[in-house]
This record gives C-alpha cells, structure tokens and sequence, in this order.
C-alpha cells in the first residue's frame, strides 16, 4: 500500500534549514491499523502530509498502492487524493457553511458523482457513524466528537484505501475518543489502511501496529495487539476517579512523550504494565 | 466547468456567505446605477439642448432689417433699411457657401381666413421653397410650395395643421379652395411644425404671389439661408459678406449692428454645442471615475473573500479538489454575483431616469433623459470582468499552495 525509501524534506525558515525528515523508510500493508507517535517537532505531521500528498518531500522515494508519488503536480495530487486518501484532522476541518450531510458529500463532489447519488452515500456514511439524525446540522450545532465522527464519514465516503488521521483526539475528551477510536477501528475492519497520528499513548495502544518518531527517524516499529477502546475506557476513567498514583500518571505520560527521551519507553509502554480486564 | 452541478455548488456558498455576497454586489450594483444615473442625466441635458433648436435648422443665418444708427456717406442715423428682392437675390448668389435660402415677406396683423362655413384668422408667412428646410417645416400631406409657384405667381397655399383642422375638419384639404383676406387660393399642402404650437398656425404662401396679391410689391422683411457644413469661422465669413452686400446696397456703415441684425444660428448651435460636449466629458469623467470606485471596490473584496477561504480552499484540496476548479469556484461565483448585482444596478438606474423624466415634466434645459444600453452593459462587462481578474490571481495563488499551509490559516 504505502512504501517510503529513504524520504527526506526539509524545511527553511528564514535563514536556517530544519532537516524534519531524515531518512525514512516504511511500509504499510493493506488493511493496517498503524499509530505514529513521537513528539512535537518528530516530524509525524510533516510525515503524514507527505503521505496525504498535502506536502512535498525532498528526495527519496513514496509509493502508493504502486504508483510513484515523486514530483506530482497539485492537479494530479488532487487527484490521488480524491481517489486513494480520506483526510481526518485534529480540528474537523468541516466547512462552516454546510451542514453534516453536505460536508459529507464534499469528496463525491470532486470525484463527479451527481448531486442525488453524493447525497444518499453521504447519509448511508452518516448512519455508519451514529449520526444520520444530525444530517442537517450545522458543524457548528454539533459538538466536537459529533463534529469529528462528521469528518471521519466525509474521509471515508469516497471509499479511500487509506484513511490518515491527524490527532484526531486531540481536541476530544477521553469518553469522546474512545468513540472515535472504535469507528476508525471499525473503518481497518473494512478494509481500510488507517494510519493515526498521535501523541497519546492511549490511543496509539488501540492500533495494531505503533511507529516511533524520533528526530525525523524511525526510532521503533512494533506490532501490538490492539487494545478494544471498550476496555481502556476503565483505564481511563479509573485513572481519572482513584486520586493519587494513577491521576498523576496520566500528565506525566503526556508531558513524557513531548521529550526525547520517550524513545527509550517504546517497548514498554506504560498502559500496558498496568493489569487488563481482559 | 459550466455544469449545473458546479452551479449548485456557487449557489450554496453564495447563500451561505451572505455579507460577502452583498458587499461584492453592492459595490458593482452601485457603480453601474450611479453610471446609469449620470449618462442619462447627462443625455437628458443633451437633449434639453437639442430640443432648443429643434424648431429651425441650426446651421442657418438670418438676416432682419433695422434702422440705422450711426452716420454714413453723409446720410443721418435713423433711416429705415428696407430689403427688396434684389437684396434676396444678390445674397442668395454672392455669399458663398449658401444652400437653401428664403426671403420672408411679412403681411402685417393676421388675415381672415375662409372655406365655405368655417372662418378663422391666422398669421401669413410668405416664402420661397428653400423655407421649408429653414423652419424644418415637415409636409405631411401634399406638398410644399415649389418654383413654380413662385414664378407663375401661383395662388397656392399650405396649412398648418391647426390650420387645416379648423377648416376643414374631416375633409381632405388639398386642392380645395380657401378664400385668404378675401382671395382665393388653393391648397396644395400640410405641414407639421416641431415648434411650439403657434408655428402650426401659420400659412405659408409663396413670397411672389404675396407681394403681388397684398401690396407688398418688392419688399422683403428677412433673408434666411443655410450654410450647409460650413465651420463656424465660414458661417462668420459668411454673414460678414452678407452684412457688406446689404451695407452697399442701402448704404449704411457695415458696423452699423442696429442697421440689420444677423442672427448666426451656426455660432449660436456651436457654443451650446461646446457646452453640450463639456457636460458629456464632465459626465464621462465622473461615470469612470465612479466605474474605478467600483472596480477598486470589487477587487478588494475578493481579495478579501479569498484571503477569508483559505482555509476552505484548503480543505476542499484535502478532499481531491484540483487547483483548477478552485479557481473556477472563486471566478464563476465572482462573476454570477458581479453580473446579477450589475444587472440589478442597471435596471435600478433605468428606473430611476425613468421617475426623473416623469418627475421633470418636459423641462426646456433637461428632457428625455435616456442611456445608451451599449454603454450600461459595456460598464457591467467591465465591472464583472474586474471582479473576475480581481478574483482570479488570488484565488490561483490559493489554489497553488499547497493545503497543508492553507489549513495551517485559522
């Protein structure tokens, strides 16, 4: 599906060059639910727009489902989007003036589907996602989980192979994510490549497969069994009730993934040590 | 790129973004109505101007006897000039450059005019047949006096149309006979008169059978000719040769300007026509300038609208939209505003000239004001075409950029 050799990008800010991508190589199957972790300035944004064609990279070499990515032209970038990529982000990004079911629609828009048959995938995809009921409002009538399963049946309307998404619960609370993570497990369920872009280690646990960026490197890539959200809810909301140990854990995870030296926990992630229902 | 799809589309963000919408249509709907206003307040003084001399042809001169002022060749002031049709003649031949002419032979008081029962009195113009061009007397029945009729002394007449209505009613006027201060000629015309409502009254006999008929023997009260396209400089030359024929042949100083006046049309027409073109320009000047305001408005506001869609624009990249039809979006939108707004505008300022010809009821210095719909629509293509060039380079600016820095835009 997904094949990275040795990608580069950098980028110039003023005087200075930042190196963000040093050389990574990668590959994602087909049907993979992947986490990308690291810290702020790893370089796992520039990495997943680079993916989703949003960027450019310098040099090296970018497959997708067999086609080379290298120098594309925004047309032809547009393009590949529209056909292989569905988009979710940290903040929705739904388009204020329309409502769930246009915003939905958008993708079939661009792919020229007609306006009866855009309409009727884009309700089919919002039931899919609990919300046939909210078709007609607007982004800003919904709240945020609402606002974010919105987005994620607009990623998926146009039946992408791959799915990115881009801290898409970081602007959610715990019981909020917990929904969005079962959806986009349901989406891998599908048949879907989904690669998730994070900084909670929560989340990244829900995946089957967690990548470590560090310094522009792959510092860790390891498969896990994915953790069911249904199960982690107990964590979440144990770690939030019991005072003291575990609440002040939960910050110290947070904070520990914005240093460097979070590298070193990659095997050992601190969820879990801790005992599972199951 | 046209499909009704992509309309749909424009429709939607056009609803939804309503101020922007209306600050863009405002900006060309009053740009195109101000225009609108002052073309065709401008062509409305135009033709207040036009409608002053619709009554005689204004490339003419006219020439009236007085009385002299001033001493000359040891004759005293305050001799009576009387021209004669030797004085018509020698004009008519010797100044050069002259077209049609006529002399005008006053019967003094109006005469008793009759067909069988009907009786009226009314004014007699006696003329030769180059008057008709003079007066712009327009014939609508019959005809108008000719050389014949003027060298077999002919007792023809024409009617005014009021004229003809009193007398004769429903009847067929011509070549019935009409008894004029007790003599009897034969109709041979009727005319209509532009002019006010008395120069329908008239009825024009030719000058020989008149002098002949009531006394006037040679005399001549005015010589009218035109100058054809003679420029203003010529039709001066013109009426100097006049005045220094006629100063030779009564003998009086031809700087003498109460001995005869010449009245030049052509000098009178000029200087209103300068005045006619200075407004055009002034109108002209402010219609662009207003034009520019629109342009300058509209421009700014799509810059605005696409710095404001940024984001948008790069969501919609994020789900398969080409750079190509965000363009579209941003032009076709612009344009569909620009050309409703400038529609709007000009059916706006269209009915606005409208109020103003009823609300002026036929004032002399503004009349009919109307606007050339070349213009008007030629202003609105301007306005939607700035709008499009105005929205074109930004939103292919936007469109270039790669989305992740058009998200990046909160």
């Amino acid at each position: 599906m997904i094949r990275l050799r040795n990608l580069h990008k950098s980028y110039t800010i003023g005087r200075n060059r930042l190196h963000v991508l040093k050389g990574i190589d990668l590959d994602i199957g087909a049907r993979e639910l992947v986490a990308v972790m690291g810290a702020s300035g790893s370089g796992k944004s520039t990495l997943m727009n680079i993916l989703g064609l949003l960027d450019r990279f310098d040099d090296g070499e970018y497959t997708l489902d067999g086609v080379g990515m290298g120098d594309l032209s925004e047309t032809r970038a547009a393009q590949y989007r529209s056909q292989y990529i569905g988009f979710v982000f940290q903040s929705f990004h739904l388009i204020p003036f329309k409502n769930a079911v246009e915003n939905v629609a958008l993708p079939l828009y661009y792919q020229g589907v007609p306006r009866k048959d855009r309409n009727e995938r884009a309700m089919t995809y919002l039931e899919k996602v609990g919300l046939a009921d909210r078709a007609e409002h607007l982004p800003s009538e919904l709240s945020g989980g609402q606002q974010q399963r919105v987005a994620i049946a607009r990623a998926l309307v146009a039946q992408p192979k791959l799915l990115l998404a881009d801290e898409p619960t970081g602007a959610l609370d715990s019981a909020t994510s917990r929904d969005v993570m079962k959806v986009l497990q349901a989406v891998q369920n599908d048949g879907v490549s989904v690669v998730i872009i994070t900084h909670e280690r929560d989340i990244a646990h829900m995946t089957d497969r967690l990548i470590h960026l560090v310094d522009g490197r792959i510092a860790g890539d390891s498969r896990q069994r994915r953790l069911n959200p249904d199960d982690v809810v107990v964590e979440i909301e144990a770690r939030d009730e019991p005072p003291v140990p575990q609440s002040a854990a939960s910050p110290a995870t947070i904070g520990m993934a914005g240093t460097p030296g979070t590298s070193g926990s990659v095997g050992t992630p601190a969820i879990a040590a801790e005992p599972s229902p199951g | 790129m046209m499909s009704f799809d992509a309309w749909q589309e424009i429709f939607d963000t056009v609803k939804h973004n309503k101020l922007r919408t209306f600050l863009t249509g405002f900006a060309v709907a009053w740009g195109i109505f101000m225009l609108v206003v002052l073309l065709g307040s401008g062509r409305g003084l135009e033709h207040g101007v036009d409608y002053q001399f619709r009554d005689d042809a204004v490339n003419s001169i006219w020439v009236s006897s007085g009385q002299t002022s001033v001493p000359y060749k040891g004759l005293q002031p305050g001799r009576d000039v009387r021209f004669d049709n030797q004085d018509y003649d020698e004009v008519r031949t010797r100044v050069p450059g002259v077209e049609y002419s006529s002399a005008r032979y006053w019967i003094f008081g109006s005469q008793q005019v009759n067909y069988k029962n009907e009786n009226g009195s009314y004014s007699i113009r006696a003329v030769h047949p180059g008057h008709q061009v003079l007066e712009r007397t327009k014939v609508i029945q019959g005809r108008y006096l000719n050389e014949f009729d003027l060298r077999q002394f002919r007792k023809s007449a024409v009617l005014g149309t009021l004229v003809a209505a009193a007398l004769f009613r429903d009847e067929d006027p011509i070549g019935k006979e009409i008894r004029i201060g007790g003599i009897s000629f034969k109709v041979v015309g009727v005319f209509d008169d532009e002019g006010n409502e008395r120069e329908r009254e008239f009825i024009y006999l030719p000058i020989s059978t008149a002098q002949r008929t009531f006394n006037g023997a040679n005399r001549v009260n005015q010589i009218l000719y035109t100058t054809g396209d003679a420029s203003l400089a010529k039709s001066e030359e013109m009426a100097g040769a006049t005045r220094r024929i006629l100063s030779v042949n009564h003998t009086f100083d031809p700087e003498d300007q109460r001995a005869i006046y010449v009245n030049n049309n052509v000098e009178n027409y000029q200087k209103i026509v300068a005045l006619t073109s200075a407004i055009r320009i002034f109108v002209w000047v402010v219609g662009i300038g207003t034009l520019l305001a629109g342009v300058v408005g509209v421009s700014n506001i799509m810059l605005v609208a696409v710095r404001e869609r940024t984001r948008e624009i790069g969501i919609r990249k994020a789900l398969g939209a080409t750079p190509g039809s965000i363009v579209s979006l941003v032009l076709q939108e612009s344009v569909l505003i620009t050309t409703v707004a400038g529609y709007a505008g000009l059916v706006l300022g269209v009915l606005v000239l409208e109020g103003l010809a009823k609300a002026i009821p036929d004032a002399a210095f503004f009349r009919n004001p109307q606007v050339d719909i070349r213009v008007a629509i030629s202003a609105t293509v301007l306005l939607v075409v700035a709008g499009a060039v105005a929205g074109f380079f930004p939103a292919r600016r936007a469109a270039a950029i790669r989305p992740i820095e058009a998200l990046r835009d909160e």
